[in-house]
């Protein structure tokens, strides 16, 4: 199978590959990078486990294809914490018990964030709407759309 | 959070150091970081990716399989057949004296469900795996499928599953697990009306978020390590031993995080055809169900079909419930015939009453094997319960919830299957929830107690 080259940022390191052509950004990540928190749920754009942020913009990294990426600055949960210092988000999801199983937290916490970098203040409706492409089957919804309102007015807390 | 204090008050001290309290979860901080390792959180150099040909008929005879094709694809390692199993017929709950042993790891000489699994593939890369399995051709002989339980039950119906020699699970008590308590025609005699209604349901996936699999790894030790998301250690190690008919101190299963189970990872379906790939290949083995499969090969929730009949008093008194209930197994036992006898354990509910009698029968049809979810055998009977209790509460011109006050179970009484009432609070939550959905009751029903009957 021919490989291509690809290179771009994650979580802002500079990452340079050679991957099968078709290759999905999902398995690049995973399996080339060991970038194992983005995760695979459905492999076909249903349940929003895969999300990252591409260039600001939520995708759905099982169906972007890796070589697609070159040049991109690519976001995933796996570097949103600094050192010793968690997200607002993350901080808001592990206290308003908005985990269950973890396997969709990632995603969730990715589409959690490209809305509050375009819209600091959500409103409960623009929450729902942001993690509408994400499952939670544990259905732990309202803890989710809690926490991220939580995380929102901590950001503003800390902005004022 | 509120705790209502007053409700056994003094059954308890009230010393709480940790109950109203908020705990961090201790696995919290793993999952929003995304640290938490699921199963397939790893890699391994050379791995294989394991991937099944499956059934495209409810029911069908094998004629033959022709793997030459496939064997030629580029990337194909190895292809699994039945005779590589070394112990290939079995049933999950075998060392709990269910039996006899029903399935076929992978099918012999005939397929008994739509997705039932066949050859299994390893090879290189998924894709490889994927289109080598498309080369395998299976000769098959269609035969009539039987898929509802009232098919499997007629005399004539084509029999599912030769190993049991007819279309339910035979019981040591028989045909079907029975609860005799009282005299149920006796009951329905001095009844003031009686109401009889049948209630069905259809399969549930559970769908969980992470799909089930394994990767499993040949140890120079000559152990397999076995990276699983099972919901189920010992029952994955006990049947693999079996299987595989390998010691098990060779068979290394860790377990962990699980991705969202509900039951749904009870099985044991993928480990040990994975590891029989690592053994007889010496590479790693990945086999993780596509979403496709997790929602068509998986086991669901079982379909059921009960028959309530109850005779009711006009003061409200139920005095008499009979129960016919039907589990559809699918093809195979897996966990259905003990969730058939859960099913009859729990009849009549929540209730007292004094005549009961149930049947309760596990059905096999030609539909996928049905197994372990969230209180199988009791949440579709909960659900036809209580559906049935509010259409007698109407029959009889009584509030609904005032009427299931008058037949709550409380400590002390018997049950259907013997057992003594302990620690039930079906009044004190019926109580609470009045006033939550300011519903409301008459007064002597907010003064009774799951710990005394009124003298």
């Amino acid at each position: 199978m021919a490989r291509v080259p690809v290179q771009f940022t994650l979580n802002g390191e500079e990452k340079a590959e050679f991957v099968e052509s078709g290759v999905t950004l999902l398995k690049a990540l995973r399996d080339k990078i060991g970038d194992m928190s983005v995760k695979g749920g459905c492999q076909q754009g249903t349940c929003g486990s895969c999300s990252v942020i591409i260039d600001g913009e939520l995708r759905l990294s099982c169906l972007t294809l890796a070589e697609s990426c070159n040049g991109a600055a690519i976001e995933t949960t796996g570097g949103l914490a600094e050192p010793g210092a968690l997200h607002p988000l993350q901080h808001a999801f592990a206290d308003g018990f908005a985990t269950q199983c973890g396997f969709c937290t990632p995603g969730m916490i990715m589409a959690a964030k490209a809305l509050l970098d375009r819209n600091p203040s959500p409103s409960r409706e623009d929450v729902v709407e942001a993690i509408s492409g994400n499952i939670c089957r544990c259905t732990g919804y309202e803890p989710i759309i809690q926490a991220i309102l939580d995380a929102s007015r901590a950001n503003s807390l800390s902005v004022a | 959070m509120e705790l209502r204090k007053q409700y056994f008050s003094d059954e308890r001290k009230d010393d709480l150091k940790e109950i109203g309290q908020p705990r961090p979860r201790s696995d919290s901080l793993g999952h929003v970081t995304g640290t938490t390792a699921f199963f397939a959180d790893r890699t391994f150099p050379g791995l294989l990716h394991l991937k099944m040909v499956r059934s495209p008929h409810h029911h069908a005879r094998i004629r033959g399989i022709d793997l030459s094709e496939a064997e030629k694809h580029p990337g194909v390692a190895r292809i699994l057949t039945a005779k590589d199993v070394p112990h290939n017929v079995y049933t999950i709950l075998t060392l709990i004296q269910v039996g006899p042993e029903d399935e076929t790891v992978l099918a012999t000489d005939k397929v008994r469900w739509k997705g039932e699994a066949i050859v299994a593939i390893l090879a290189d890369s998924e894709r490889a795996a994927h289109e080598a399995a498309a080369k395998v051709k299976v000769d098959y002989e269609v035969l009539d499928p039987v898929l509802s339980i009232d098919d499997a039950l007629k005399p004539d119906a084509p029999i599912v599953n030769e190993y049991h020699g007819q279309n339910f699970y035979r019981y040591d008590s028989g045909a079907c697990r029975k609860v005799r308590f009282g005299d149920v025609e006796a009951g329905f005699a001095g009844a003031d009306h009686i109401l009889e209604q049948t209630y069905s349901s259809a399969p549930i996936e559970h769908a969980p978020t992470e799909t089930t699999g394994c990767i499993v790894v040949p140890e120079g030790s000559g152990r397999f390590t076995c990276y699983t998301n099972t919901q189920a250690m010992f029952f994955t190690l006990d049947n693999t031993s079996i299987i595989l008919q390998m010691d098990g101190a060779k068979l290394h299963m860790v377990g962990g995080t699980v991705g969202g189970g509900f039951g749904g990872k009870v099985d044991v379906i993928v480990e040990p055809i994975a590891i029989l790939g690592a053994k007889l290949t010496g590479r790693p083995v990945s086999f993780i169900y596509s979403r496709h499969e997790e929602m068509q090969i998986s086991s669901p929730r079982a379909a059921e079909k009960l028959v309530i009949k109850d005779g009711v008093m006009n003061d409200g008194r139920i005095v008499a419930r009979y129960v016919k209930a039907y589990i559809d197994a699918g093809a195979y036992s897996r966990h259905s015939p003990y969730g058939a006898q859960k099913s009859a354990a729990h009849f009549p509910g929540p209730y007292t009453i004094p005549n009961v009698s149930v049947d309760s029968y596990c059905v096999y049809t030609n539909r996928t094997p049905s197994s372990a979810m969230r209180g199988f055998g009791v949440t579709i009977g909960d659900f036809a319960l209580e559906v049935q209790m509010d259409k007698l509460a109407r029959l009889i011109a009584m509030d609904p919830l005032e009427f299931r006050f008058v037949n709550a179970y409380r400590d002390g009484d018997i049950k259907a299957h013997r057992q003594p009432t302990e620690g039930a609070a079906l009044i004190e939550c019926m109580q609470e929830a009045s006033r939550a959905a300011n519903w409301p009751v008459a007064d002597q029903y907010l003064k009774m107690s799951s710990a005394k009957r009124e003298a």
